[in-house]
């Protein structure tokens, strides 16, 4: 019986005009009946392509069928099984290049909307109040730290949890979350929602203690006293600038200062709250990542009169998904690419007037295998901003490295890690995440942390690591 | 955890809290800072600790009440409790025996010194300290930078006590007398700060201050307290506090310190207006 075909669903969204000056989150989700119609649209393949597709390996027919079922918080439970972020990650996960890239319903037509789903099941589970702590094995009686409170380390202490160890995660802010918390927007993940998830973390027993920054407040050697493994999950530590001339002019923020002051401390709504932000009229922020159009948009909705993304390459290019810049430029945001910044200008009290920037255009390809932006001579040119905001990424942040003997590190700072089990070179301590693999995404960082807390678990409990399969390729002789 | 155990006044405006962080109190050196956090909806401010016991678990915070988030920490009573204390934060003074070292303190800065003069005489060092404010009445921690010196000088700027003029007449008139120094630690005022620095620097004689800057998160992650340092950016929190005073572009920081002013009026004005107001003191 041929299938009747369901088009993949759109999710309603605040119109772009009033959105562009609100911090409330732009998509409003499926509805039950809108999630139950795309669930439809699974083939439930007997072999998915989806879950190799997710770093966390989440049963996603599995999932889906219990939705097309009308069996919500079920679906959400089966989710929780291998991924303890749903909410988050239904919300900024690149879905478009993990699981629905693969997903076969994409062959022909649109492939199933994958994070929609996962996040109306996570949603409706929280709204109706219907999450449930699954059954604990009986404590093993080990103890694991875990450093940071981000996706990684949220991960690795909700997958010992359910494992019976004893976890305690050390956070250097106040609240936890780390870049769920501090970097994305509340437009774009609600920090309830994260509050929420956390919470789940901690009814798994786990404990956070805020403020602790290791490396100043405890080093790892002094952890490693108490604990019996330590997960290093501390995340991309340093801003960088562009090192032009002016980067120190009062307005100038680095990406993370800009969204910390917003997010973390609620600089939108000062004086309610006591952090100020910049009040601005034009805004420029610099780069083509999530993160920049994160920043634009956050300008947007503090009230500047034009903001635009300053880009070097082109469109093409840039690494933010698609989705979020389509979002950007639907709010009345400029892109102003194959532009190059060389100098941002001051009045005499400091603050920012002006930037110099140059065009490029595209040659040879570079070492990533894009094209190299190189500038155009003679095309200087001047813009008005009275704020700018430097978002080209981040490098390690040196704080637990540099206290702890024995821990390798790359040249760029960046903590050495195995691949298939995130040991570092110093026993009984892993690592994962942002300050292992350089600035990802989230779900990478908790892919990373379901490894580690798999290889913490054998360490803890003297479990032999698994024996690597022979390699199907046959030697060349 | 957090618990405000001592509260003293020092002087006008001047306030000193002995709070019980049992972790920082171990963990902190000579020249550390903490940031701290008084309520739900409070900014994240750095304060350099000014003393520490560390079997007692506390640690001493002097501050001078300036803008809203001073002011609501000073109206903490004993008891009480901070939100959120982080630390400790930066890199501890570089401590060794140098053989004599002139610790310069100017007004509030003169609470931060007080650990790194104590630090310097453990180390054996012959320490001077020369310690000022505007007038008598703000001048703090005299009998506690007496007894972490071995010769104490005090200027007052309009004379009601000690010496009348500035720090840098001290220094001067120490300078003046030949004595041989190995070492001076200025904390203060940037305009005290870069008028000692300028002095010493006609002497050649190496000179360290701590600066600070607007903070956020205080551990490298938003650059918020860049400063520039012999012609480099370098960030406060992490790579500081304390630098070479004669490679530090001072002019530039007074104005990054200014960044928020318009802010900081109307939010100190709504404070005084209103008081503080009931929010959330604990996690």
């Amino acid at each position: 019986m041929p299938r009747e075909k369901i088009p993949r669903q759109p999710m309603p969204e605040q119109d772009p005009q009033i959105r562009r000056r609100n911090f409330a989150e732009v998509p409003f989700g499926y509805s039950p009946e809108i999630a139950q119609l795309e669930a439809q649209r699974c083939l439930f393949c007997k072999k998915p392509k989806c879950v190799q597709g997710c770093p966390v390996g989440i049963d996603i027919p599995g999932f889906i069928k219990l939705i097309k079922e009308g069996d919500f918080a079920g679906s959400a439970r089966k989710l929780k099984e291998a991924n303890a972020l749903p909410a988050v990650c239904g919300r900024v996960c690149p879905q478009e290049e993990q699981c629905e890239i693969v997903c076969v319903v994409g062959i022909k037509d649109k492939p199933v909307a994958i994070g929609r789903l996962e996040r109306f099941a996570a949603d409706y589970e929280r709204n109706n109040n219907l999450v449930t702590v699954p059954d604990l094995p009986p404590p093993t009686g080990k103890k694991a730290a875990v450093v940071g409170c981000g996706p990684a380390g949220l991960t690795v202490a909700g997958e010992l949890a359910k494992l019976g160890h004893k976890v305690t995660i050390f956070e250097a802010l106040h609240q936890p979350g780390g870049v769920l918390m501090y970097g994305i927007p509340e437009f774009r993940l609600p920090k309830a929602i994260v509050e929420a998830e956390v919470d789940y973390v901690k009814k798994l027993g786990v404990e956070i203690i805020y403020n602790a920054v290791i490396g100043r407040y405890m080093t790892v050697d002094e952890v490693l006293e108490s604990y019996d493994v330590v997960f290093l999950g501390n995340g991309a530590g340093l801003p960088y600038f562009m090192n032009i001339p002016g980067e120190n002019l009062n307005g100038v923020y680095s990406a993370n200062e800009y969204l910390t002051r917003s997010n973390l401390m609620r600089a939108y709504k000062f004086p309610e709250y006591d952090t100020p932000i910049a009040v601005s009229k034009k805004v420029a922020v610099l780069g083509g990542g999530n993160v920049a159009m994160d920043s634009a948009r956050t300008a947007m909705r503090l009230g500047a009169e034009e903001v635009s993304i300053v880009y070097r390459r082109s469109r093409k290019e840039m690494p933010a998904r698609v989705e979020e810049v389509h979002h950007a430029e639907e709010e009345g945001i400029q892109l102003q690419l194959l532009t190059n910044p060389i100098e941002i200008q001051g009045d005499d009290q400091g603050w920012v007037r002006s930037m110099k920037c140059i065009r490029m255009e595209l040659g040879e390809p570079d070492a990533s295998g894009r094209q190299r932006p190189v500038p155009v001579a003679g095309s200087e040119f001047e813009i008005e901003v009275d704020t700018v905001v430097v978002s080209i990424g981040n490098g390690a942040n040196p704080l637990v490295s540099q206290t702890t003997p024995g821990l390798e590190t790359n040249k760029w700072g960046n903590i050495i890690a195995d691949v298939k089990t995130a040991a570092t070179s110093k026993p009984g301590v892993y690592a994962g995440g942002d300050i292992v693999i350089g600035a990802a995404t989230v779900i990478l960082a908790m892919g990373a942390g379901k490894i580690a807390a798999a290889a913490m678990h054998r360490y803890m409990m003297d479990i032999p690591e698994p024996v690597e399969a022979p390699q199907a390729e046959p030697e060349k002789s | 955890m957090n618990q405000i155990l001592i509260k003293k006044v020092l002087a006008e405006g001047v306030k000193e809290l002995v709070i019980s962080v049992p972790q920082i109190a171990k963990a902190r050196k000579a020249g550390q800072f903490v940031i701290v956090r008084a309520n739900d909806h409070g900014e994240r401010i750095p304060l350099t600790i000014a003393d520490a016991d560390a079997k007692a678990g506390t640690i001493t915070l002097i501050f001078q009440e300036v803008g809203k988030s001073t002011l609501l920490l000073g109206s903490f009573k004993e008891g009480e409790f901070i939100l959120d204390v982080v630390g400790p934060l930066g890199k501890p003074t570089h401590v060794e025996k140098f053989g004599t070292v002139v610790c310069i303190g100017g007004g509030i800065g003169v609470a931060p010194m007080h650990p790194i003069a104590c630090a310097m005489k453990e180390s054996g060092n012959h320490v001077i300290a020369i310690i000022g404010a505007r007038s008598k009445d703000l001048l703090i921690m005299e009998d506690r930078l007496r007894n972490a010196s071995h010769e104490l000088h005090i200027s007052t700027d309009d004379g009601t006590y000690g010496t009348h003029g500035f720090v840098t007449d001290i220094l001067q008139s120490i300078i003046d007398r030949g004595q041989k120094i190995d070492l001076c630690v200025a904390i203060g005022p940037v305009p005290m700060m870069n008028a000692s620095c300028r002095l010493t620097a006609k002497y050649n004689l190496m000179t360290v201050v701590s600066l600070n800057p607007i903070m956020v998160d205080g551990t490298g992650m938003c650059g918020a307290c860049r400063v520039t340092v012999g012609g480099k950016t370098r960030f406060v929190c992490v790579d500081g506090p304390e630098f070479d005073g004669h490679q530090v572009d001072f002019t530039e920081l007074v104005k990054r310190q200014r960044g928020y002013l318009p802010q900081e009026r109307a939010s100190k004005e709504q404070f005084l207006h209103e008081g503080p107001r009931c929010y959330e003191q604990s996690h």
